[in-house]
C-alpha cells in the first residue's frame, strides 16, 4: 500500500521536472523509485528540509491535555505544523477515552488525510485503528505509546523510558559512589502503565553498578500534584535518612517538592523526570534539593510532524544517508543539571 | 429504622433509649459516640496497633500523626458535606470535580493578585456556585441527584481543564504557601487539621442539634412525610447541595495550601472516597440516618491504612485491595449490628 503511494509520489516528482538523479542514486540503489532531487549537490538530496514542497495534510490525534507534558505534546505538534507552508494540520480534540479516540481517528481516515500522527491513549487498544489506517493507504506515525503490531504504523518515535531510569540511576550513582551504605528512594508514576515499570527497571539496573547504594523505598503516585504531595509526605515519614530521590515526573514533582518543604528536609538530592520548566528553573537557581531532571522531551511531537511531512513528500531525513524515514526513533533521555540547563531551558514545558 | 422515629431523634439514631440528656452521664456519652462507630474505632485501634508494632519509631511520632491528620483533612471536609447530602437521601458525585474547579479557578493569575483572601473567597464562591446549580437542578428542576451531579462532575472537570489549559497552576502568594508549613502550626497542630476539626464539630452540631439537621434526617427518612409535616423539602434540598459545594470550596482551598498549586486532576475520585467513608461510618445510603463522627472515623481509617502501607513500603495495588476489604468488612459488621 505504502509502496504504491510512494511510487506515485515519485512519478509526480519526475513530472514536476526534478529529474536530475544524482550519481549515487544511479550507481548504487537497487530498489529505488524515489529518485528525485532538489538540485543540490549533496549526495542524499532526497531529504526533507524547510523549503516548501508537496502539500501534505497531516491528521493529528493527540492525548487529552490534562497534564503538563501531554499539553506540551499537543502544542509542539501544532506549532511545528504552522512553521511549514506546505503542511495542513487536521487535529482532533485530545482524548483519554479509547473509544472516543478510535472514532476521531476514523474520522481522519474518512477525511483522507495524507499521513496520520497518533499518540494513542492506550497503544494496545488502538492497534486495530492503526491497522485500519495503514490498510487505507495512510501511513501512520506512532507517537510515544507504541501500538501492539508493527503493521499498525510506518514509523514509531518516542521517548526512552528504560533509558530515563537508567540515566537517572547513573547520575545518582555517580553522585553517591563514594558514600558508604547510601540509600535512595523512588517516587514512581502510575504503576499500571508499562512506561512506569520500564523506568523503574532502568533505574534498578543502573543502581546495580553501584554496590554501595541500596534502594530502600518506592511509592507510586499518579502523575498529579496532589498524589505527588501525598506519597512524598509518606516516603519522607517512612525514611528519616536517605541520600537521593528519583521522581519519575516533574508535574507530580510540584507536589513532592512541596511535601519536602513542609517536612523541612534538605538532606538529600533529588532528580526529576520529563523536563518541566519549573524544574529546570529550580535546577538553575540551585536553591532546592532538586539537582537534575531526566528528559522525556515533548519536542518528539514536533519531530513526529517533521517525519509525517517527510513521509507525505516521499523524502528521507536530513543528515542521514537513508532514502526513507526510519521505522523507529528512540529519543535520548539527557540528564539536565546546573551545568547544561541553559541549553535545555527552551524545551522546558509549563 | 429510618422511619418516623428518625425525624424526632436528633442525631445518632439506634442508640439505647437512655433517659433525657444529663440523667445518665454514661448513656449520654454513649449516644455521643454512637455505638455503631465502635466497630470503626476497633478497626482504627487495630491499625494503630499494627503501625506501632511494625514501625514503632516512625508511626507513633508526632510528625507522622500530624501527617495522617493533615492528609485526612481535605477529603475529611468533603466527606462532612457529603454526609449531609446522603443523610437526606441524595448523592453528590460532583465533589471531586468541584474541588478541582475551585482549586483551578482560585489559583488563576487574576485571583493571585488579591492574595490569600482572594484565593479563599474564589474557592468558596466557586464551590457555592456549583452547589447552587446542583441544588436548583435537583430541588426545583426535579432531576435525579445521581444524574444532576454526574453532569456537574463532567462539566466542572471540563471547565477546570479549560481554565487551566492542562497546566499545573503554581501558587505564588506567600501567605497561602506559609499556611502549609510547620511555622504556621498552632500548638503543634497544622492549620489544615484545625479547619478539619472545626468543620467536623460544626457539622456534628448542625446535624444533631439544629432544626436544619432534623429536617435533613426527616427528608432522608421519608420526604413525603416530611413535606406533609410542613418542611419545605425543596428549599432544604437546595441548602444541602449548597452545603456540599461550600465544603468542596473550603477543601479546595486546603488542597491549594497543601500542594501549593491548582490542577485539574485535583480531587480525583474524591466522590467515591467520600461516599465510601460516609457509608462505612454508618450513614445510610438510602438516607434517614447520618453520622458525622462515623464519616470522620471512616476517613481516618482510610488515611491510616495509606500511611501504614507507605511506612511499610507496600505498593498501591496492595493498598487498594486492603481498602476494598475494609469497606466490605465494615459494612458487614454494621449490617450485623443494625439488623435485629
Amino acid at each position: 500500500m505504502r509502496d504504491a503511494k510512494s511510487s506515485a509520489t515519485s512519478r509526480r516528482n519526475l513530472l514536476l521536472g526534478t529529474a536530475a538523479a544524482g550519481a549515487l542514486f544511479a550507481a548504487g540503489c537497487t530498489s529505488n523509485e524515489n529518485n528525485d532531487s532538489d538540485g543540490s549537490s549533496k549526495p542524499a538530496a532526497n531529504t526533507s528540509d524547510d523549503k516548501p514542497g508537496k502539500e501534505v495534510t497531516i491528521g493529528f490525534a493527540g492525548p487529552q491535555a490534562d497534564h503538563g507534558w501531554l499539553n506540551a505534546i499537543n502544542e509542539q505538534a501544532k506549532r511545528r505544523a504552522k512553521e511549514y507552508q506546505d503542511v495542513t494540520l487536521e487535529a482532533t480534540e485530545g482524548s483519554n477515552d479509547t473509544a472516543q479516540q478510535i472514532g476521531q481517528i476514523e474520522t481522519l481516515i474518512n477525511k483522507k488525510v495524507d499521513v496520520l500522527v497518533i499518540l494513542p491513549a492506550d497503544g494496545k487498544a488502538l492497534t486495530q485503528v492503526g491497522l485500519k489506517a495503514m490498510r487505507a493507504g495512510i501511513p501512520v506515525v506512532n507517537l510515544d505509546r507504541v501500538f501492539a503490531s508493527p503493521q499498525a504504523y510506518r514509523c514509531w518515535i518516542g521517548g526512552d523510558n528504560y533509558g530515563m531510569g537508567l540515566n537517572a540511576g547513573h547520575y545518582i550513582g555517580e553522585q553517591l559512589k563514594d558514600k558508604k551504605n547510601a540509600k535512595v528512594l523512588e517516587l514512581a508514576g502510575i504503576d499500571n502503565l508499562e512506561l512506569t515499570r520500564q523506568r523503574t527497571k532502568g533505574f534498578d539496573d543502573a543502581l546495580k553498578n553501584y554496590p554501595n547504594i541500596e534502594k530502600v523505598g518506592r511509592q507510586a503516585a499518579e502523575f498529579t500534584v496532589e498524589s505527588g504531595q501525598a506519597k512524598m509526605a509518606q516516603l519522607l515519614q517512612a525514611h528519616s535518612g536517605f541520600d537521593a530521590l528519583w521522581n519519575h515526573d516533574d508535574d507530580q514533582g510540584v507536589g513532592a517538592e512541596r511535601a519536602i518543604k513542609q517536612a523541612g528536609r534538605d538532606d538529600f538530592l533529588m532528580v526529576g523526570g520529563a523536563g518541566a520548566k519549573h524544574a529546570m528553573d529550580a535546577i538553575k537557581a540551585d536553591n532546592t534539593v532538586l539537582k537534575a531532571t531526566v528528559l522525556y522531551p515533548p519536542t518528539m511531537a514536533a519531530s513526529a510532524i517533521d517525519l509525517a511531512r517527510a513521509l507525505g513528500q516521499g523524502k528521507g531525513v536530513g543528515g542521514l544517508a537513508e532514502l526513507e524515514i526510519p521505522a523507529s526513533l528512540t529519543l535520548y533521555s539527557a540528564v539536565v543539571t546546573k551545568d547544561n540547563v541553559d541549553q535545555y531551558l527552551p524545551t522546558g514545558f509549563s | 429504622m429510618p422511619g418516623a422515629g428518625a425525624t424526632l431523634t436528633a442525631g445518632p439514631a439506634g442508640g439505647p433509649p437512655a433517659g433525657r440528656a444529663g440523667a445518665d452521664p454514661l448513656g449520654r456519652l454513649r449516644r455521643l459516640a454512637d455505638l455503631r462507630n465502635l466497630s470503626l474505632v476497633g478497626v482504627l485501634a487495630v491499625l494503630i496497633a499494627v503501625g506501632g508494632f511494625t514501625k514503632p519509631d516512625e508511626f507513633l511520632s508526632t510528625d507522622n500523626l500530624q501527617l495522617v491528620l493533615t492528609q485526612a483533612s481535605v477529603i475529611g471536609v468533603v466527606t462532612v458535606g457529603v454526609t449531609f447530602v446522603i443523610t437526606s437521601g441524595g448523592i453528590d458525585l460532583s465533589v471531586g470535580a468541584m474541588v478541582a474547579l475551585a482549586s483551578v479557578w482560585a489559583t488563576t493569575v487574576a485571583t493571585q493578585d488579591y492574595g490569600l483572601g482572594g484565593i479563599l473567597l474564589c474557592a468558596v464562591l466557586v464551590g457555592l456556585g456549583c452547589g447552587l446549580v446542583n441544588g436548583v437542578l435537583i430541588a426545583y428542576g426535579g432531576m435525579v441527584p445521581f444524574i444532576a451531579t454526574l453532569a456537574m462532575l463532567a462539566s466542572a472537570r471540563g471547565l477546570a481543564l479549560q481554565i487551566s489549559d492542562g497546566r499545573t497552576q503554581v501558587v505564588t502568594v506567600d501567605p497561602v504557601l506559609d499556611l502549609g508549613l510547620p511555622d504556621a502550626y498552632v500548638l503543634g497542630i497544622p492549620p489544615l487539621v484545625l479547619i478539619f476539626a472545626a468543620v467536623t464539630v460544626l457539622g456534628w452540631l448542625v446535624l444533631n442539634r439544629t432544626t436544619f439537621g432534623r429536617r435533613t434526617v426527616a427528608i432522608g427518612g421519608n420526604a413525603e412525610a416530611a413535606r406533609l409535616a410542613g418542611i419545605d423539602v425543596r428549599r432544604q434540598r437546595l441548602m444541602l447541595y449548597l452545603l456540599s459545594g461550600l465544603c468542596c470550596g473550603v477543601a479546595a482551598f486546603m488542597l491549594i495550601v497543601l500542594t501549593g498549586s491548582g490542577q485539574n486532576t485535583n480531587g480525583n475520585l474524591y466522590e467515591l472516597d467520600a461516599i465510601a467513608a460516609a457509608i462505612i461510618g454508618g450513614t445510610l445510603l438510602s438516607g434517614g440516618r447520618g453520622t458525622i463522627t462515623g464519616s470522620v472515623l471512616g476517613v481516618l481509617v482510610f488515611t491510616t491504612i495509606t500511611n501504614l502501607f507507605a511506612l511499610n513500603n507496600l505498593q498501591s495495588d496492595v493498598q487498594q485491595i486492603a481498602k476494598g476489604a475494609i469497606i466490605v468488612a465494615a459494612v458487614l459488621v454494621q449490617k450485623g449490628r443494625s439488623t435485629p
